[in-house]
């Protein structure tokens, strides 16, 4: 007997889908919101939802006060940046460990995943040391780098599942066809791979996008990216939650808009291979 | 060119022993084909020469080079795979141009050459489609097309039609050895159905657990196997094999007769039985025979318009030009 779908039960679970929707969405609308009001209106008691006076205030003083593009700028190099970096260095890693796996690949594969267990900032102090050796404190080339390198194990990991997905006997093909490595990798392989390696890398560019740690421990003004630009609004005294809101809504404005364009991408990318 | 000789190629992965060290020269121009049944080391042979898989000690030549050490790239040979393995996200055109650009030739060649093995194997009409837009036999075709454009020292084919269905099968291996005929390079084939090897191969290697049995011509296989293993792996239906008392009577341990071999009557001597399953074929009728002296029922072939009843008690007589003996270690001795 087919399952029917009945218009209750679709409604039923439609209405259910934008409540959780919702639900995740809501600390972000709230941010949004909040961006808009006054500061008296943005801590009164009972919060005021949609009926406050309209403002754009605090983006006007936000913008006065810091200059937004050059946060942006670094976000935008750091992030691509370590997301290519990374991209590079992962694809003939993961080449070789899904195409010429040897004993100790799964092992290497695992310890790769462990090093993201650890807690960064247990790493910070020699890390900072090493950036003060080579001077890469407060750098876009330090971030980019030490960004791509947390962010390697995942892009590796991910790009290792993609890869064993792609039969073995295609490459051979290739070899017999005489093509050399390089061959191989860049006009069977990787063209093969392309969703597999485009949803990876809109995950890092997300991931490093977001990353406030290292990018927050290891800047002080020229590199600093959209991450340093919030927290230079978030007052212990938490006074200036508007004004904290529209830095915030700045800063997670182009990667909301990215992901909401290439969520496709993202969601076949992260339930690839789970069904074949 | 297209002369490939092995000289002691032995291959292990970790401590078992696939291939123990062997020797083979397949000639210029010869269709060479390794039989023998699943697990027998022939892929992995094949393997070997395409240097896919390194070889664990001896040494591969192509034309009298020591090719041991080229990758497979190098080598100038040209595999079809079973899977066909053809590049999904190419077109057509793409995949059978693949080599050539490899190779860095110049459009215009490429595009002639593509355009030349497309018409030879009635792929014209489907250059810009993708693979995933093909039929089965159109795939392999594609395959094909892709290993003749850059006309390599040999081609090396690996059980290339078994995803094909029965019809299909019988087409291609037309196919592929009037290809043989056209182009007479060197081809060695892997497949594990010998009807198969005895249609196309100008030389048949049959390999069990890595050894080669015999080596030889399809006919010199069927009518003089060296062992008991060829006996009962070429020829279909099988040879009959008979131990015992009637083996005895040879001074063999085991003798064989070749359902062929066999003569059936309804009153006369030899070895009576019963008649089991008679299989019809139209031209031929093979009939699965117990008889009451011996155990393994007999296969007897015998004309197409005999009509025996299930339970008819016959009398087999075997053709003693044709008998083979066996010893006890299975080796000919006659």
């Amino acid at each position: 007997m087919a399952r029917s779908v009945t218009t209750q039960r679709k409604v039923f679970n439609t209405l259910l889908a934008w409540l959780i929707g919702l639900l995740i969405f809501f600390p972000i609308l709230w941010t949004i919101l909040t961006s808009f009001k006054t500061e008296a209106q943005a801590i009164n008691d009972p919060p005021l939802f949609l009926f406050f006076d309209w403002t754009l205030e605090n983006y006007a003083v936000v913008q006065d006060r810091s200059n937004y593009t050059r946060y942006l700028w670094n976000s935008v190099i750091i992030a691509i940046g370590s997301t290519i970096l990374g991209v590079l260095i992962a694809i003939p890693a993961a080449w070789s460990m899904a195409f010429i796996p040897s004993r100790r690949t799964k092992d290497i594969l695992l310890w790769m995943l462990s090093t993201k267990m650890l807690p960064a900032v247990g790493v910070l102090y020699p890390i900072y040391l090493l950036f003060i050796q080579l001077k890469l404190l407060d750098s876009r080339l330090g971030l980019t780098i030490i960004l791509m390198l947390i962010n390697l194990p995942i892009i590796v990991w991910m790009l290792y599942t993609y890869f064993r997905e792609i039969p073995g006997e295609i490459l051979e093909a290739a070899r017999m066809d005489g093509a050399g490595l390089k061959d191989e990798i860049l006009h069977v392989l990787t063209p093969m791979a392309i969703p597999g390696i485009a949803s990876t890398v809109l995950l890092n560019v997300i991931l490093a996008w977001n990353e406030a740690f290292w990018t927050l421990n290891l800047t002080a003004a020229k590199a600093a990216p959209l991450t340093a630009f919030i927290a230079s609004y978030s007052s212990p005294e938490g006074l200036f939650y508007a004004k904290l809101s529209a830095a915030s809504t700045m800063a997670i404005a182009p990667i909301l808009i990215l992901g909401w364009f290439s969520q496709k991408q993202l969601v076949r990318g992260l339930t690839f291979g789970a069904v074949k | 060119m297209g002369r490939i000789v092995l000289d002691k190629v032995s291959k292990s992965f970790g401590t078992t022993e696939v291939i123990p060290p062997l020797d083979l020269t397949i000639e210029e121009g010869e269709f060479a084909v390794f039989v023998g049944p699943s697990g027998c080391g022939k892929s992995t042979l094949l393997r070997l020469i395409a240097g896919l898989e390194d070889v664990s000690g001896g040494v591969v030549k192509i034309n009298g080079e020591d090719a041991t050490a080229v990758p497979p790239a190098k080598r100038g040979l040209a595999m079809v795979f079973q899977s066909y393995a053809l590049y999904p996200h190419m077109s057509v055109r793409k995949n059978i141009a693949f080599p050539l650009r490899m190779a860095k030739l110049d459009k215009s060649e490429i595009k002639q050459r593509v355009e030349d093995a497309a018409s030879v194997l009635n792929l014209t009409d489907y250059l810009d489609r993708r693979p995933g837009q093909l039929s089965g036999g159109q795939r392999q075709r594609v395959a094909i097309g892709r290993a003749i454009v850059r006309e390599p020292e040999a081609f090396l084919f690996d059980e290339p039609l078994s995803n094909l269905d029965a019809a299909l099968r019988v087409g291609m291996r037309l196919e592929i050895s009037e290809l043989h005929k056209r182009l007479a390079t060197t081809m060695i084939y892997v497949t594990h159905d010998q009807v198969e090897a005895m249609t196309m191969a100008d030389k048949i290697v049959v390999l069990q657990a890595g050894v080669i049995e015999q080596v030889g011509s399809p006919l010199e296989l069927y009518r003089s196997p060296r062992n008991k293993f060829v006996a009962g792996f070429i020829g279909s239906p099988k040879m009959n094999l008979l131990e015992g008392s009637e083996a005895a009577r040879y001074n063999a341990h085991t003798i064989g007769i070749r359902p062929e071999h066999l003569t059936v009557s309804t009153d006369g001597n030899g070895w009576q039985g019963v008649v089991g399953v008679s299989e019809h074929l139209g031209s031929d009728t093979f009939l699965h025979v117990q008889c009451d002296d011996f155990e393994p029922t007999l296969t007897v072939r015998a004309d197409g318009e005999l009509d025996l009843d299930y339970g008819a008690r016959v009398s087999i007589t075997p053709d003693l030009n044709h008998l083979h003996l066996f010893d006890h270690d299975g080796q000919r001795i006659g």
